[in-house]
């Protein structure tokens, strides 16, 4: 993890290694001012009648030390942050770019929740983490260090009291850390699903309402936030502990130092300036043992934040283009020969089984059975979106695998069940399909989408702004808006992984009245539910629990298939869906 | 900037008074604590000058020294200390008590508030700003109450008593130190000037940042379809650079205010070590070296609170913004409920209904009327009846226009028409998720108005489009519907859903615990859930929203199955999608904008050749 985090400091080294210099020149002028004190007392006030000009001298070098540990600190400030700063962001880019890099399965294994988090949370941990690691990391050691030295120097016999705190102080701290952390992460685990519930109490508080459970929710949430609040506090009792234990230490010290020191100064083995630049040390040393403490909890916290952005840069795409990728696609002709494909993430339970498949090129294919049946799971393999186990799938009558991805996936053009648009006009968005597309080129797809219609009523038309994640268009206009951005590659393949869902009956007609009338050299695969937007196809494949389960015209599956008849039967002569009807606008 | 200092200070003050509600006597011990503890340390720093002029010099001078004042010295002084030690654990121990406590009264009075608030509030609100008032908003709130504000307060009592002590010590040099503190605090203001302004560049840029995160890896897979990766490599290039600008500024800026105060700290000691050490020679003032060192160390441990009433001061602002949330949401209108009419078990005495304690199964409506009539009871039959009811989600728009609807009980209403037409809407207004702006319903007889929510919402059932399943197990999912329902209940309940079947095949049955509303079951199997929640409720009317999205055929038959047989005997308003559920209904409404624009069965519509036929015809 170390590595692949650190590999990404570059053009920050300077930074990285300039910010302990200078945290370093801070930590020594600030130790060296209490024993320029020292010499003031000693030489310049306790002397017989003053020395004026000690004092004033060593004045100056206590000013001159104080500036330079200023330039030091403002310089170690200013080159902290640009490298932690300028580590986020190479840490963002790099997991960013890799993303781009993942395919299907990759980006299956991570969910889209857990890549958000890794390149939002878990980087300003990484980023505070290592600010902190830069500037106190290097602070707080060389304080304790140089203070301890120091006291050493002035008398050893009196500094050994300070050693002895340090190990106590030390030992304290790291039984506080351990106690408390353990009801933390218990505390954590709690609060998390606390949290979880009232996420839950949100998203169903019609269901909460109609069944009248306001006060059952209230309470099982009290009796959480009352375990939640329980647990907490004990944690925080350990941390209690911290305050008094600082204080106890550093009066113990005071007052034993106090004392044996007055006896030394007495026996002229001490005088009185020393005394009290070793009180001042005193402070010193223990802040710095308090300041470490923090910075372990701080830094340890980080630990699983770094190993989570280290996993995604380093992962790797499981699908690579070939050496010598073939960027051509001769036609749109599909064949699944032996095919075996399964998901990896999920254990490994064959998806598709022994599937053997023809298609012509300019083909309309529709693709029905239940959920589960793997329909998806079988275009998937035409773009070569996942890689198969076993057999292959050509187009064009070569492997996917020969193939350039891009060329690959510009030719055969997807659009996925669950489909997304982008913040931007409509126009930035379909140009999505094609970046050189002109106004009339969008124009023409939207027409085939039967999106024009609704478009054309937008107050701003083909430049009206569409929300992050196409929130402000309906179901069916974003399913529309989807299949003209699709048309828009001018594939040699399209397939419509149940696309038109939520668009209506007659609308969905006419859409694929547009495919046959304007694009019949294109391969057209379509998925659906309903029957009605399969039976025209030349030929309809039937899925079933990964195998094919029947592959001919809407008549002869009538006829031989059972399945089919079942799900035709069920939907019978027409069906009672009126949603999205001419209401929509 | 004004108006907002005001704010502040409001949602402070309010603050402070929602935790001395409950913590006064705590918070006063806390503060005599932290005094007691500041004191010590104070009257600890005193003791150097005690130490020296009274102990050492004279000491240093005596021919034969005599330790043991000293000793009784150290030993008041320990004492003192220990006293100082014990304050400051008792007000950190209490202080968990306080911190803990109060977020937890904070986060059980939201989530109370919360449930008690209309649908409208979480039509009109973001889920995630909801969910960010629970997390980041009490945790920025947990560390004011528990870090900021006693230290705030010990500062406070550390830089007033140590002025005092240095007045005491020495009038001129405390005017030294307190001219280098003004320095000190003018330059603090304007480094934290400037790293405010960054910092809100900082956060803007976050917040594109993260923006452009979130929907591209939504998106991600659209991305690879559309080989769009360079594109949003570029773009995304170009918002982690600027955001990479911010935060270096930002934190160069807060990073620079530590040492800056710091050594600022250090000049103002050695200046007062000089001009001090200049006057104790001189013996000017009456400051001797005890004085002096006491005062020099009084200097040093002024710098430490300014420092930390500089840092604090930040985590305040913020905690008061995220508190002006929380409040803001205690402040929300709960749900309106002037309803007196009660739901009450009832049984029959000839022909007369007489309220009962045990569950007959029959229920009455128990009517206290208001102009001191006597209390009538009505039979809960299920009859519902719409006069002429406008509704809009606002005033100004209004979507229901007119509608008048009856349903005498046992009947079952199909509402049909396109997305938008209004139906889910009507079906919301039955149950008053939310109220009407003209016209009137009436169940049995009763304008809704009247009847006490809880008691309206307990005679209906409702299976929502969108299943939504709770973190536990599927018996007590099922069991949500009515909470005393025995597990024998519970089973012939999923029995009548057709839900028991696959509850059986999971790992633990009834008892397994259901996560992430249900992730790990279909769609379909929630839904059966769903029904099986609403069958064990029991109600006499329901409402059903079929759902529109795909589920596999067999499922769909047991869901259809499941739906029917809980509809039978009750009256049922149906928003339909399946051709057989609403070519089986009594009445038929089709809906078009927000208005009923046909009615009647399914060969009366068929027979009129209207906007009905053409729907059912137009495939």
């Amino acid at each position: 993890m170390l590595k692949t985090l650190g590999s990404q400091i570059k053009e920050f080294k300077k930074s990285s290694i300039l910010t302990p210099v200078f945290m370093l020149l801070e930590v020594v002028m600030e130790t060296m001012i209490p024993l320029m004190m020292a010499s003031i007392i000693d030489k310049g006030i306790q002397v017989e009648g003053g020395n004026i000009r000690h004092i004033c001298i060593m004045g100056a070098f206590m000013t001159v030390a104080a500036g330079i540990g200023l330039f030091a600190g403002i310089m170690g400030g200013k080159y902290g942050a640009n490298a932690s700063a300028g580590l986020a962001r190479n840490l963002r880019k790099a997991m960013y770019e890799n993303i781009q890099q993942f395919s299907f399965a990759n980006i299956d294994k991570y969910s889209t929740a857990g890549l958000i988090t890794r390149l939002t949370t878990d980087v300003t941990n990484v980023q505070n983490a290592y600010q902190m690691i830069l500037r106190m990391c290097t602070r707080a050691p060389a304080s304790l260090i140089c203070a301890m030295v120091m006291a050493f120097v002035i008398n050893a016999k009196l500094a050994t009291i300070y050693l002895i705190a340090v190990i106590l102080l030390g030992t304290v701290l790291m039984l506080i850390i351990r106690g408390a952390t353990k009801h933390f992460t218990v505390g954590f685990k709690k609060y998390d699903s606390l949290n979880g519930s009232v996420q839950e109490n949100v998203s169903a508080i019609r269901v909460v309402k109609a069944y009248v459970r306001e006060e059952y929710e209230t309470e099982k949430f009290t009796r959480e936030s009352g375990t939640v609040a329980d647990i907490f506090s004990k944690a925080e009792c350990v941390l209690a502990f911290n305050a008094p234990a600082m204080q106890f230490t550093v009066y113990a010290c005071i007052l034993g130092i106090s004392w044996l020191g007055a006896k030394m100064i007495v026996g002229s083995e001490l005088t009185t300036g020393e005394l009290m630049s070793l009180l001042t040390y005193c402070m010193n040393i223990l802040m710095s043992l308090m300041m470490l403490s923090m910075v372990f909890v701080m830094v340890s916290m980080s630990v699983a934040s770094g190993k989570r952005i280290a996993e995604v840069i380093n992962e790797t795409s499981d699908l690579q283009n070939p050496k010598e990728p073939v960027y051509e696609v001769e036609n749109g002709s599909i064949e699944f020969q032996n095919v075996d494909f399964s998901y990896q993430d999920k254990g490994g339970d064959a998806v598709l089984k022994n599937i053997n498949l023809s298609i012509h090129s300019g083909e309309t294919i529709g693709i029905i059975g239940g959920t589960g049946s793997a329909k998806t799971s079988l275009v998937n393999l035409i773009s070569r979106l996942y890689d198969v186990q076993k057999g292959a799938v050509l187009v064009g009558g070569r492997d996917v695998r020969e193939y350039d991805m891009e060329a690959l996936r510009n030719q055969v053009s997807v659009v996925l069940q669950k489909n997304t648009l982008f913040s931007g006009t409509i126009l930035e968005n379909l140009r999505w399909g094609n970046k050189e597309a002109t106004q009339e080129e969008c124009e023409h797809a939207c027409r085939l989408a039967c999106a024009d219609e609704f478009i054309e009523k937008m107050p701003q038309k083909y430049n009206t702004y569409i929300e992050q994640g196409g929130s402000n268009v309906s179901g069916g206009q974003r399913q529309r808006l989807c299949i003209a951005r699709a048309l828009l590659k001018k594939p040699k393949i399209l397939i419509l992984d149940d696309s038109t869902s939520a668009v209506d009956m007659a609308t969905d007609a006419k859409i694929r009245k547009a495919f046959a009338e304007e694009i019949p050299d294109t391969t057209k695969l379509i998925i659906a539910q309903r029957v009605s937007s399969v039976q025209n196809s030349d030929r309809i494949l039937v899925m079933n629990e990964g195998e094919i389960a029947g592959f001919g015209t809407h008549e002869e599956l009538l006829k031989h298939n059972e399945i089919y008849r079942e799900v035709y039967e069920s939907q019978t002569k027409g069906s009672g869906d009126f949603d999205e009807g001419k209401g929509e606008a | 900037m004004r108006e907002k200092n005001k704010n502040i200070g409001k949602t402070f003050q309010r603050l402070m008074a929602y935790i001395l509600k409950t913590y006064k006597f705590h918070l006063i011990f806390v503060a005599v604590c932290i005094f007691v503890s500041v004191l010590a340390n104070v009257q600890g720093t005193m003791f150097m000058q005690t130490l020296i002029d009274d102990f050492i010099l004279p000491l240093l001078k005596a021919e034969n020294p005599d330790f043991t004042d000293l000793m009784k010295e150290i030993t008041r002084v320990a004492c003192i200390y220990a006293v100082g030690i014990l304050a400051t654990y008792t007000y950190n121990r209490i202080m968990v008590n306080v911190t803990q406590g109060t977020l937890k009264n904070l986060r059980n009075s939201l989530f109370t508030k919360m449930e008690s608030l209309p649908i409208k509030y979480f039509d009109t609100n973001a889920h995630g700003d909801i969910m960010s008032i629970y997390t980041n908003d009490i945790d920025t709130l947990r560390q004011m109450i528990s870090q900021s504000m006693p230290q705030i307060f010990s500062s406070v009592i550390t830089v007033v008593s140590v002025v005092v002590c240095m007045i005491a010590l020495n009038i001129p040099l405390t005017v030294l130190t307190l001219v280098m503190v003004a320095i000190m605090l003018t330059a603090t203001k304007k480094i934290a000037g400037q790293s405010g302004k960054y910092f809100v560049a900082q956060q803007q840029a976050i917040g594109a940042v993260n923006g452009y995160i979130e929907e591209m890896m939504e998106g991600q897979k659209v991305v690879k379809v559309f080989c769009h990766e360079e594109e949003s490599i570029d773009k995304f290039n170009e918002l982690n650079n600027k955001l990479f600008e911010s935060a270096d500024n930002a934190n160069k800026f807060a990073n620079i205010l530590a040492p800056v105060t710091a050594q600022l700290g250090n000049i103002s000691y050695v200046l007062c070590a000089i001009v001090g050490g200049i006057m104790a020679i001189n013996g000017f003032a009456g400051l001797t070296l005890g004085s002096l060192a006491s005062f020099l160390t009084f200097n040093k441990s002024f710098n430490m609170p300014i420092n930390q009433v500089s840092q604090q001061l930040n985590a305040i602002v913020m905690a008061m913004a995220g508190a002006e949330r929380i409040f803001n949401l205690l402040d929300e209108t709960p749900e309106v409920d002037d309803g007196y009419v009660t739901l009450v078990n009832a049984k029959r005495e000839g022909d007369k209904l007489v309220p009962c304690k045990e569950r007959t199964g029959i229920w009455a409506w128990e009517h206290k009327h208001q102009n001191g009539d006597p209390t009538t009871y009505v039979e809960l039959k299920g009859d519902v009846v719409f006069d002429d009811v406008d509704f809009g989600y606002n005033d100004e728009k209004i979507v229901l226009h007119s509608v008048d609807l009856y349903a005498t009980p046992g009947q079952k209403i199909a509402f049909v028409g396109s997305t938008g037409a209004g139906k889910t809407t009507i079906t919301n207004l039955i149950n008053r998720f939310y109220d009407i702006q003209d016209g009137k319903i009436r169940y049995d007889g009763i304008n809704i108005n009247k009847i006490k929510k809880a008691d309206l919402r307990h005679s209906l059932g409702i299976v929502l489009q969108d299943t939504h399943l709770f973190t536990m197990s599927v018996r007590d999912n099922i069991r949500y519907g009515r909470l005393d329902a025995t597990d024998e209940e519970v089973v012939a309940a999923a029995k009548l859903a057709n839900a028991d079947g696959f509850i059986r095949r999971l790992p633990e049955g009834y008892d397994t615990i259901l996560t992430g509303d249900g992730a790990n079951l279909s769609q379909g199997q929630r839904q059966l859930l769903a029904i099986a929640r609403a069958a064990i409720a029991d109600p006499p009317v329901l409402i059903l929203d079929e759902a529109t999205s795909s589920i596999d055929t067999r499922t769909e038959k047991l869901v259809q199955d499941g739906m029917d047989k809980l509809m039978a005997g009750r009256t049922t308003f149906v928003i339909a999608h399946r051709l057989s559920t609403i070519q089986n209904s009594d009445c038929i409404m089709v809906l078009e904008q927000g208005r009923i624009i046909e009615r009647g069965n399914h060969e009366q519509l068929m027979e009129a050749k209207g906007k009905y036929y053409q729907l059912s015809a137009g495939k």
